[in-house]
Parts: C-alpha cells; sequence; structure tokens
C-alpha cells in the first residue's frame, strides 16, 4: 500500500466513523429532550425512564464523538499537512466556531448528566436542550468547512499564491446551506430510524412494550419527517453540484458523453473504456430537467473534462445510487408511518410493519456513508476543488500505511465495544427501567 | 488582535494542563494505588471530574484550533516533525476517554470488563501526558532538522531523545502531583485524605527527581536550562514565586485547608510554564541551526487573525461563565451519577 492511498484509507476510515458517532451524539439529545418534556409535562415514569436510558447513549456516543473529534483535528495536519498549511486560516473560522459550540456542548453535558434532582427541573431541561442545540451547530459548522473545500471562497489564488483571504466569506461559500442543510436531515433521518428500529426490535419481541413504544414514538417521527424531506435537500445538493463541481454530477450519474436532453441513468455498470453504462435504465431528458429545471439543456458530460482532473466513476456513481435508492425507501417508509398514525392506527401494532421498521434500522447510516463518499470521492483528485490536488497535500513521512493499520484496528474494535455497550443497555431495560419493579 | 490569539493558545494550554492534566493525574495515581484502595481511588475521582471530565479535554480543541487557523505554518511542521508522538498521544486519547465513559456506563459491571475498562484507563492516563510532555520538550530541543533528509533524523531523533523524555516524564509527575492535591479535597473521610496527601508528598518528590533529570538530559544535548530559567527577570521571578508557593502549599496542607493548596498548586505549575515559555517567546519551536518558528512572525494573515481574535473572545463569553457555573455547582459535593 503506497503512503498516499494509506493516507487517504486513514481519512476515510476516520471520517467514516466519527460521523456515525456524531451524528447520533447530535440528534439522540434532541429525542432525550422531547422525553424530558413529556416527562415534566405527564409526570408519567416512563418518559423518565426512557430520557435516562437515552442519555446513557448520548454519553457513550459523545465521548466516543469526542475522542474521534480530537483524532481528526490532529489527523488532518498528520495527513495533510500541506493542506493545513494553506487552507487552515482561510476555512479555519467554522472550526473555531465549532470548537466553542463543542465546548458548550461538552459543559451542558456535565449538567444534564449528572444534575438529576440537583437543579430547578427546568434548568436541567434547558441544558439537555443545549446539548442537542449546539451539537447540531457543530455539525452544521464542520459541514460547512467541508463545503469549503467542494466550493472555494474567501481568498484568490494566484501564482500559487493564496491571496485576500477572507474566513468569514470562506465559510459562507456557495454550498455551506445546501451540503449543511442536507447532512443535518440525514443526520435525523439516520439517527431517527436507526433508534427506532431497535425498538421496533424490541417491541416485536414483546419486551416492555410501554417503554420501547413510547422511545418508538419519539424517534421515528424525526426520521419520518427527515426522510421525507430529504430528496427536496437533495435536490438542492445536485443542482450546486452541477454548477461548481460538474465533474462530481457527471461521476454521481457516470454521464460520459455531454449531449441535450442529458438523460439520467438509474443503476448500471459504468464501463470507463467504452464510456458507456451497461444494464442501466435511461431516462432521456430526466438529468437536465433535475439539474436545470428544463428537459433540453446540455449538461457537461465526462468527455468535456480531463482525465487527470476526473474522480474515480464507479465508485462515485455506486455510492450515489445507493444514497438514493435508500432515501427513496425511508422516505416512503416515513410516508407509511404517516399514513398509519394519521388513519391506519392497526398497522402500529402489526408484526409487518414492526419488521420494516427492524429492516430498516442500519438503511439511514448507509446511505449517510454512501452520501459522503460521493461527497468525497467525488472531489477527487482535489482536496481543494480545482485549487489543490490531494496527492499534493500529503504528509511527505513514509510508512503512512502502519498508521492505517493502526487505526483500523482502533476503530474497529471501538466500535465492537460500542454496539456491546448499547446491547447491554437494551439488555438491562427491564431490569433498570420497568416501572412495575 | 494577535496578542489576543497570543493570549488565548497559552490560556488553552495552560488551562488544559492544570484541568487535564490532574484528570490524567487521577488515573496516574489510580494505576499506582494498591489493589484494596483502587476502588476508593476510583468514586472519590468519579464525584471529583465526572461532571467537568469532557469540559476539561475541550481546552486542548482550542489549542489546536488555534494553531491550525493563526499559525498553520506550525501547525504543519509540527504535525509533520512530530508525527510519531502526536499520533501516540492520540491512540492514549483515544483510549481514555472511551476507557472512562465505558466504566462509567456499561450497565452490566461486570469484574472483568470493568478490570479490562481500568486498565485501558490507567495505562493510557500514563502514556498520554507521557508523549504530551515529549511533544513540549522536542518543540524547544532544537532536535528538529527541517532538512533532514533520512527518516530516523526527520521523524524519530526529532523527539526521540533524553531532553525530550525527561520532559515528558516530569509531566506526568506534575499531572500526578496536580491530581492528588486536588483529589485531598475531594475525598470524603480521614483515611482517604491521608492517603493522598501521601501521594502528594511522593509524587511532589518524583517530580523534583524528574526535573533533575531534565536538567541533566538538557545538558546531553548541549541546552543550558539554568540559562533558560535564570537568564530573564521574569523567568527567574517565575521560578521562585513557584518554590515559595510550593512551601506555602505544604503549610496550608498540613493545617488541613482544602481548597487553598489546589491554588498554590495550579499557581506553581503555571509559574512553571510561565518561566519555561517566557523565555522562549515568541518562538514557539526551536528547530536545529537556529531554525526558529515564532508566533510573531509565523502566523496567518491579518484578517484571519482578526476574526479568529473575534470567534474567541466571543465564544469565551458563552463559554466560561457557563463553564464557571459548571465547576461551582459540583464542587466538592457527592455526585449522582
Amino acid at each position: 500500500m503506497n503512503d498516499f492511498l494509506a493516507a487517504r484509507s486513514q481519512m476515510a476510515l476516520s471520517l467514516g466513523f466519527h460521523i456515525i458517532y456524531s451524528c447520533i451524539g447530535m440528534v439522540m439529545p434532541v429525542f432525550m429532550a422531547i422525553s424530558h418534556y413529556k416527562y415534566i409535562k405527564t409526570q408519567n415514569p416512563v418518559y423518565k425512564n426512557i430520557t435516562q436510558a437515552w442519555s446513557k447513549g448520548v454519553a457513550i456516543f459523545f465521548a466516543t464523538g469526542a475522542v474521534s473529534g480530537t483524532m481528526l483535528s490532529f489527523e488532518l495536519g498528520l495527513l495533510w499537512p500541506k493542506f493545513m498549511e494553506h487552507a487552515g486560516p482561510i476555512f479555519g473560522m467554522p472550526f473555531s466556531l465549532e470548537g466553542v459550540a463543542f465546548f458548550i456542548e461538552a459543559i451542558a453535558l456535565g449538567f444534564f448528566l449528572y444534575g438529576w434532582n440537583r437543579f430547578n427541573k427546568w434548568f436541567h431541561w434547558f441544558t439537555g436542550v443545549m446539548v442537542g442545540v449546539s451539537g447540531i451547530i457543530s455539525g452544521i459548522l464542520v459541514v460547512s468547512a467541508n463545503s469549503w473545500m467542494n466550493s472555494p471562497s474567501g481568498f484568490n489564488y494566484v501564482n500559487g499564491q493564496y491571496l485576500n483571504i477572507d474566513p468569514m466569506k470562506a465559510m459562507f461559500n456557495g454550498a455551506w446551506l445546501s451540503e449543511s442543510l442536507h447532512m443535518t436531515i440525514a443526520a435525523f433521518s439516520a439517527t431517527g430510524f436507526a433508534v427506532a428500529g431497535i425498538h421496533a426490535l424490541m417491541i416485536y419481541r414483546k419486551q416492555n412494550i410501554g417503554f420501547h413504544t413510547k422511545a418508538f414514538n419519539i424517534a421515528i417521527i424525526f426520521g419520518a419527517v427527515a426522510a421525507i424531506l430529504q430528496p427536496f435537500s437533495g435536490d438542492l445538493s445536485a443542482k450546486h453540484a452541477a454548477k461548481r463541481q460538474p465533474a462530481k454530477l457527471a461521476a454521481m450519474e457516470a454521464y460520459f458523453h455531454t449531449q441535450t436532453y442529458a438523460p439520467l441513468v438509474i443503476g448500471g455498470i459504468p464501463d470507463t473504456v467504452t464510456k458507456k453504462v451497461n444494464y442501466g435504465i435511461e431516462i432521456p431528458g430526466l438529468l437536465s430537467f433535475l439539474v436545470y429545471d428544463n428537459f433540453k439543456r446540455e449538461v457537461t458530460g465526462l468527455d468535456k473534462i480531463p482525465a487527470r482532473d476526473q474522480p474515480n466513476v464507479p465508485v462515485t456513481h455506486y455510492a450515489f445510487q445507493i444514497m438514493v435508492g435508500i432515501g427513496i425507501l425511508t422516505m416512503l417508509i416515513g410516508v407509511l408511518y404517516l399514513i398509519a398514525i394519521w388513519k391506519k392506527h392497526a398497522w402500529l401494532t402489526s408484526s409487518w410493519f414492526l419488521k420494516l421498521f427492524i429492516m430498516a434500522t442500519p438503511l439511514g447510516f448507509i446511505a449517510l456513508e454512501a452520501g459522503w463518499t460521493v461527497t468525497e470521492v467525488g472531489r477527487q483528485p482535489w482536496i481543494i476543488q480545482d485549487v489543490m490536488r490531494t496527492a499534493d497535500a500529503v504528509t511527505p513521512m513514509p510508512g503512512i500505511q502502519y498508521s492505517f493499520y493502526i487505526f483500523s484496528f482502533i476503530y474497529f474494535t471501538l466500535s465492537l465495544a460500542v454496539i456491546f455497550l448499547l446491547q447491554r443497555q437494551i439488555k438491562m431495560v427491564p431490569e433498570l427501567y420497568d416501572v412495575k419493579k | 488582535m494577535l496578542t489576543v490569539v497570543i493570549i488565548f493558545l497559552f490560556f488553552a494550554i495552560l488551562l488544559y494542563f492544570l484541568l487535564g492534566g490532574a484528570d490524567f493525574g487521577a488515573g496516574i495515581i489510580e494505576l499506582f494505588t494498591s489493589d484494596d484502595n483502587k476502588q476508593r481511588t476510583r468514586s472519590t475521582m468519579y464525584q471529583a471530574i465526572g461532571p467537568i471530565w469532557e469540559a476539561n479535554h475541550m481546552w486542548l480543541i482550542i489549542a489546536v484550533v488555534i494553531m491550525f487557523v493563526g499559525f498553520p505554518n506550525i501547525y504543519s511542521k509540527m504535525c509533520t516533525y512530530l508525527h510519531i508522538p502526536l499520533l501516540l498521544m492520540l491512540l492514549g486519547i483515544i483510549a481514555r476517554g472511551t476507557a472512562f465513559a465505558f466504566r462509567n456506563y456499561d450497565a452490566i459491571k461486570g469484574e472483568r470488563t470493568q478490570r479490562l475498562y481500568n486498565n485501558i484507563f490507567v495505562y493510557s492516563s500514563f502514556l498520554t501526558p507521557l508523549f504530551l510532555g515529549i511533544i513540549a520538550g522536542s518543540a524547544i530541543s532544537r532536535q528538529i532538522d527541517f532538512e533532514a533528509k533520512d527518516f530516523l533524523t526527520a521523524y524519530v531523533f526529532s523527539w526521540f531523545n533524553w531532553f525530550s523524555i525527561a520532559v515528558g516524564l516530569f509531566t506526568v509527575a506534575l499531572c500526578g502531583f496536580l491530581a492528588a492535591i486536588y483529589l485531598i479535597g475531594e475525598a470524603t473521610d480521614d483515611f482517604d485524605v491521608k492517603r493522598f496527601i501521601k501521594k502528594a508528598k511522593v509524587l511532589n518528590g518524583i517530580a523534583f527527581f524528574c526535573g533533575g533529570l531534565v536538567f541533566l538530559a538538557a545538558e546531553t544535548l548541549n541546552i543550558h536550562m539554568a540559562y533558560w530559567i535564570f537568564g530573564n527577570p521574569v523567568s527567574r521571578t517565575a521560578v521562585i514565586a513557584a518554590s515559595v508557593s510550593l512551601v506555602l502549599l505544604w503549610i496550608t496542607v498540613a493545617k488541613g485547608l482544602k481548597q487553598i493548596p489546589r491554588i498554590f498548586a495550579a499557581f506553581q505549575v503555571s509559574m512553571i510554564l510561565l518561566s519555561v515559555g517566557y523565555t522562549h517567546y515568541p518562538n514557539f519551536i526551536m528547530g536545529k541551526n537556529n531554525k526558529n518558528l515564532s508566533l510573531l512572525t509565523d502566523h496567518a494573515t491579518s484578517k484571519t487573525i482578526d476574526d479568529l481574535g473575534i470567534a474567541l473572545l466571543v465564544g469565551s463569553l458563552f463559554i466560561l461563565p457557563a463553564l464557571g457555573y459548571l465547576f461551582y455547582s459540583f464542587r466538592g459535593k457527592q455526585n449522582h451519577g
């Protein structure tokens, strides 16, 4: 494994895991605060139990999210020192604000976890809300730093020099809103479905039905609404990509030849030698329409982009297909849930309905990882779109593969440990949170 | 605004050393506690640092962010030439942070799993500040060679030398000492108070010993520590103040006071950092052949520094009151998790 590949793999691995921890760490506090609110209002102890059970999960995910985030703040420099040397002062603004938001989150979490029966109940509730709010703000800020890499602004690049740096302009670059929106909704959808799926499984197994049903209801409403909203924000993101990153869009769609009435290709196996997509379903004009609201307009294909500036087409295309496919599926499940609570109450307790949600548990996170693959692989070979190549940013230190092996080991063990701990939390629900006892 | 940013940088490093350092120290003390008393140390520690645990480690993030936004060249050079110790420190941070959370939030307190979490926690509590100290020592050791061509000179001997390692050990000892003084005030009975006082004395001795090692190791690299410390009035005064506060600290401990010794301990460590920091200011990295990286010259453009300074000032308006109230709310009481 060469050093460049090792560095990219290590970064992908670290981000891939961090994204899961931090999404759960920022969305679960919101669920927790809703349940806490219901407890304060109704005094129903089941809600207090749900709040406390979820707060343990939040604590575990916050701890893993915090250390993997600390890790990343160093990895940026350890793996990409040339990038950070130039990019740091430009896109650092959201990171410094994120540092503040993250700090507030840690303080609020301390108050919340240790604050039962110590503070005014509304102050205590407020600290829980702040964990969620500052978590979401942190997420938005970090994503806006990433969006700068896709849509660099706030500086002039002249003869290899970065001039007229304006960090605020860099933070509010052209892609920040669409990307943050897409990611925040994705976090709610993925976490909502994952949490709901686990509680659905427990209902299906007929364990502590009262507890798990209430928990399921809180989580799934967020998951369902987010899943229904997501296609709209996805559409917005794709339009932005077309404007700023035509190579990424073309790779996502495996769209080789520039043409009017550009077709949308669903599925298929892209062949980069013959420049064709085999076994895909083509819908003429739909890509033009999705990107420009006009069936006729020409869309830039990969043939207009020099080979050395193109991303890996199959990987980007497959990842995009997975993301969109799951997005549509979860949207449909979300619609079914809304129909169920509106008209078809009998569905809610039927076994096919529960099985559907059990099956959907990992879907949101698979889509989320696929989406990040599209964003990151689709930007290659650039680390800063059209300004700096990823290969030019990598550390001169040899032997990065060993560090990659170590980190692979660490992250896999860590994830196994988190799964193990969550299993034990769930296993202990009857002991710790059964109201009858 | 550059001054504001530099003050925040040193402030974040200092607070990370004092608060995060005391956290590390608590783990170090647990490592060197007899099996009979381990559980007592653990529960005192959990009460003491549980609520403020995550916040203490945020200072590191603040310091790193200031470095890569405000001083990108220094950050990127450190990341390149001190890659290996940074990596090892990070492994320690990951292992420690997760093991601490896991041992508290594992729903089933099984004997074997708890023993595993404890072991990971205590050993990483030792290794993390060791590498932190090694990194700090290396920054001023004049061993980083920006022109090195071979792997060993560039990436290994930059930090693998007696001086850096001695500074690492000294850091570990100071962390343990800080924690012991801090835990005296958290102990709930006389037995534990005596135990932590004894630990503090031992660690004070070890810190002295390691401090001596630093001096000796410095000589092997032709670094004249005495000149660093006594060569200018500020560093001189700081070292004298540190020595005086150490004496006062032990007097107040002997009188059975609990909060005051903490202040002296924190003051003493701050003075040691001030003494070393001031000698080198504005240099942040002292490389081979007098190639130094300075906070006053190797910084980002003034627009970035201005924005960073404003972000830090505004941010501290939120952080400091909230953090102050957090510490106030959980000061030396029994906490219920």
